[in-house]
């Protein structure tokens, strides 16, 4: 046998001693399971070694806000099934997932949201009127993203991703220590503006925590028609992204695996994937059917890991949950859904003529010549309806 | 006044705008240490250092994500999308972000990005090098559509692109970036939302923008010897358009023939050509003609020619336009057939 260059080459890897140089993709890994610190019944599991339990203060804000996220959720649910609102994604049995990504953050951090993310904008303090504002039927955003520093809430799938990768390197480069976090749902994780803003945000270092919303369908799409990775959180080693799995209701295993992850982006570290699995216990919108493409049985095993009770379990066997405080968290969850019910009652009044405000900084020619065209439609039926 | 071409006055205009102001980052494929493959933004990083020009992954719809996201820190981000056709995986971020962001947001967030296309044909580049897309953006609200045909609008109109409070979709004639005339910059031409006669005439109009405005004053040029006397207007600002000084034109010659490089079919030359007629129509003495390139997909550059509207084809619509007060006769063949 002759020894050709090729033939050594191909044999040398199994005369070569075990590499000693360490995997590059160790620490981006996520671990096999996904973080839980208390298990489905509310009983704390052994202390996690990696992800400490938040201070007891932050659990009883977290209880709060998810209770009221809750009930905003039902009342809004009702709202859409008496013509109040145009059409409402629903992200109950998300709770601990809607609060917990907000109470990770500092206001001065910002927020991308999808259009699942309604509970967690009135968690964020955003009047929930205006976080209906798009879903009653205006056109516009209803809060001011620049005041509350969230962005209005993303339809098209997955294109948030890029934006909180430029506004958090935008942040740092101007030496503001901003983190940006993007909520972003299982289907959308196969858009490709999924792939580039994770990778923007990675070659650029720049600081934002994606947070994947794992509620297993994208409308009636299995997640297993989405992805053939080991998990969702997988996909971060391939853009040299650290990336951890979570009990998505497990509300104190959300919020520690996302303090860590936004305090790992704040220190200078780039992005963190952050993958929670979860279920969306009502459809995906008023307007589907879910009973096509689920079974009962299944939503009712969902039922049995619900994140309120989980927690309220957990916090009144620590003696950190009272049964007066849980009454008063109630009957102001109860306030602000009578408050919410209140001030939906009524139409908002729209303009047709503000429809040309915004388009631009100034009107072009053309749209002036048209909003005069509207203004004189609309005095024309005005006239009309009253000689009538 | 020196001579200079429109790659260096583009160049001289990111430049002097990034001396300005320190917000303004110029980023895309290539844009860095290579200074693009047209070395539009060559010497920008070197100048002013990696964390204002710099090159970024290979991802049109990222490049102008991430433009959209530094926006809303504050920025001014100046991007370029390397070609016309290469800029399409961007489509989705322009047309549902980059266009709507202030209108949804009641003007609390706006979008003062400069998104630089190099466009249009006439260069020898294989597919997908040589794509008339304006229509794509002219036709999205929300954007502004810019596009210089002379040395000196190129370096003003890209300053006021840069400066501009909204988006503006910025389209580079290629084949025009080695074009050289006489110029001093820093230049200031006419702003936004005026087109301007580049060359006055008595007899007809050509409305031209872009690549095909050369195009238009060579053949107005030749027309002088068939006995024409052309004015060609310039659009330069596709978006906002400048129907007052079209119009005016058009009323003063009653004659138009609409020029541009891009597939007629839909194009920005049909809006033009529809506008005239609407404001016109008691001034006219021959209807509103089109020449455009053909209705396929831009040819491989044995063929280009083919494709590309010269100065003959200008001629052969001018001579359309009823000088002897007759109808077009392929009109009354169409008629009489239906």
């Amino acid at each position: 046998m002759t020894t050709t260059p090729q033939a050594v080459r191909r044999a040398s890897p199994r005369t070569r001693p075990a590499a000693t140089t360490p995997d590059p993709a160790h620490g981006l890994l996520p671990a096999g399971e996904p973080v839980r610190l208390l298990d489905p019944t509310g009983t704390p599991l052994p202390a996690h070694p990696d992800y400490p339990e938040p201070p007891a203060e932050a659990l009883s804000e977290l209880y709060r806000r998810m209770v009221i996220g809750r009930r905003f959720d039902i009342q809004a649910t009702a709202l859409t099934k008496q013509g109040r609102l145009a059409v409402y994604p629903s992200s109950r049995g998300q709770e601990a997932c809607q609060v917990g990504g907000v109470l990770a953050l500092r206001d001065t951090d910002w927020v991308f949201p999808t259009y699942r993310e309604s509970m967690a904008l009135v968690s964020r303090g955003i009047d929930p009127v205006e976080v209906l504002t798009l879903l009653r039927g205006d056109w516009h955003c209803g809060y001011d993203p620049a005041a509350r520093r969230t962005a209005p809430q993303c339809t098209p799938l997955a294109t948030q991703c890029v934006h909180a990768a430029g506004l958090a390197y935008g942040e740092a480069h101007q030496g503001r220590d901003t983190v940006a976090l993007a909520f972003i749902g299982d289907g959308a994780t196969s858009e490709g503006d999924f792939h580039e803003g994770i990778n923007f945000a990675a070659v650029f270092k720049a600081p934002v925590v994606y947070f994947v919303q794992n509620n297993r369908y994208a409308i009636s799409v299995p997640l297993s028609r989405q992805t053939a990775a080991p998990s969702l959180a997988h996909k971060g080693v391939g853009y040299g992204v650290p990336s951890e799995q979570v009990d998505g209701n497990d509300p104190i295993a959300v919020l520690a695996v996302l303090t860590r992850a936004v305090a790992h982006a704040r220190a200078g570290n780039g992005p963190f994937l952050v993958e929670a699995h979860t279920y969306r216990m009502e459809p995906h919108t008023n307007a589907d059917d879910a009973t096509r493409y689920r079974d009962g049985a299944e939503v009712d095993a969902w039922r049995d890991r619900d994140p309120v009770t989980r927690l309220e379990t957990y916090l009144r066997d620590r003696g950190v949950l009272d049964g007066p405080t849980a009454a008063a968290v109630a009957e102001e969850a109860e306030a602000y859904a009578a408050d919410l019910r209140a001030r939906m009652n009524t139409q908002p009044a729209v303009d047709p003529l503000s429809l040309f405000d915004h388009v631009y900084a100034s009107p072009t020619p053309q749209l002036v010549e048209q909003r005069e065209q509207v203004r004189a439609e609309l005095a024309a039926a005005r006239d009309e309806d009253g000689d009538a | 006044m020196a001579t200079t071409t429109m790659a260096k006055a583009l160049n001289a205009a990111l430049a002097d705008a990034m001396a300005d102001d320190e917000r303004v980052l110029v980023f895309g494929e290539d844009a860095g240490q290579l200074g693009g493959v047209f070395r539009i933004t060559d010497g920008l990083q070197a100048r002013f250092g990696d964390t204002r020009c710099f090159d970024t992954p290979l991802a049109e719809a990222g490049i102008v994500g991430f433009a959209v996201g530094l926006a809303m820190s504050g920025l001014r981000p100046v991007v370029e999308m390397q070609f016309d056709a290469f800029a399409y995986p961007a489509f989705e971020q322009i047309a549902s972000h980059v266009a709507k962001l202030r209108n949804r947001t009641r003007g609390a967030l706006s979008v003062p990005i400069v998104i630089r296309v190099p466009y249009a044909g006439g260069i020898g580049g294989v597919e997908h090098h040589c794509d008339s897309s304006e229509a794509y953006y002219a036709h999205t609200p929300g954007l502004k559509v810019i596009t210089p045909a002379t040395v000196g609008d190129a370096y003003s109109l890209l300053r006021e692109a840069i400066a501009d409070p909204d988006p503006v979709v910025f389209m580079e004639p290629k084949k025009l970036y080695f074009s050289s005339a006489e110029a001093s910059l820093p230049a200031r031409t006419e702003p936004f939302g005026r087109a301007v006669v580049r060359r006055p005439g008595r007899d007809a109009t050509l409305v031209a923008y872009g690549p095909a405005v050369p195009v238009a004053l060579e053949a107005a040029e030749a027309a002088r010897e068939e006995g024409w006397d052309l004015e060609v207007v310039d659009v330069r600002t596709i978006v906002p358009f400048d129907d007052a000084t079209v119009a005016a034109s058009v009323r003063r010659t009653g004659r138009c023939v609409v020029v541009q490089e891009a597939q007629g079919f839909a194009g920005v030359g049909a809006e033009i050509a529809a506008r005239v007629q609407e404001r016109c129509f008691h001034a006219l003495h021959a209807p509103v003609l089109r020449v455009s390139g053909l209705d396929i997909p831009y040819p491989a550059p044995m063929l280009e020619h083919t494709h590309l509207p010269g100065v003959d084809r200008v001629l052969d619509a001018v001579a359309r336009l009823q000088w002897d007060d007759q109808p077009d006769p392929r009109w009354l063949a169409e008629g009489s057939a239906a």
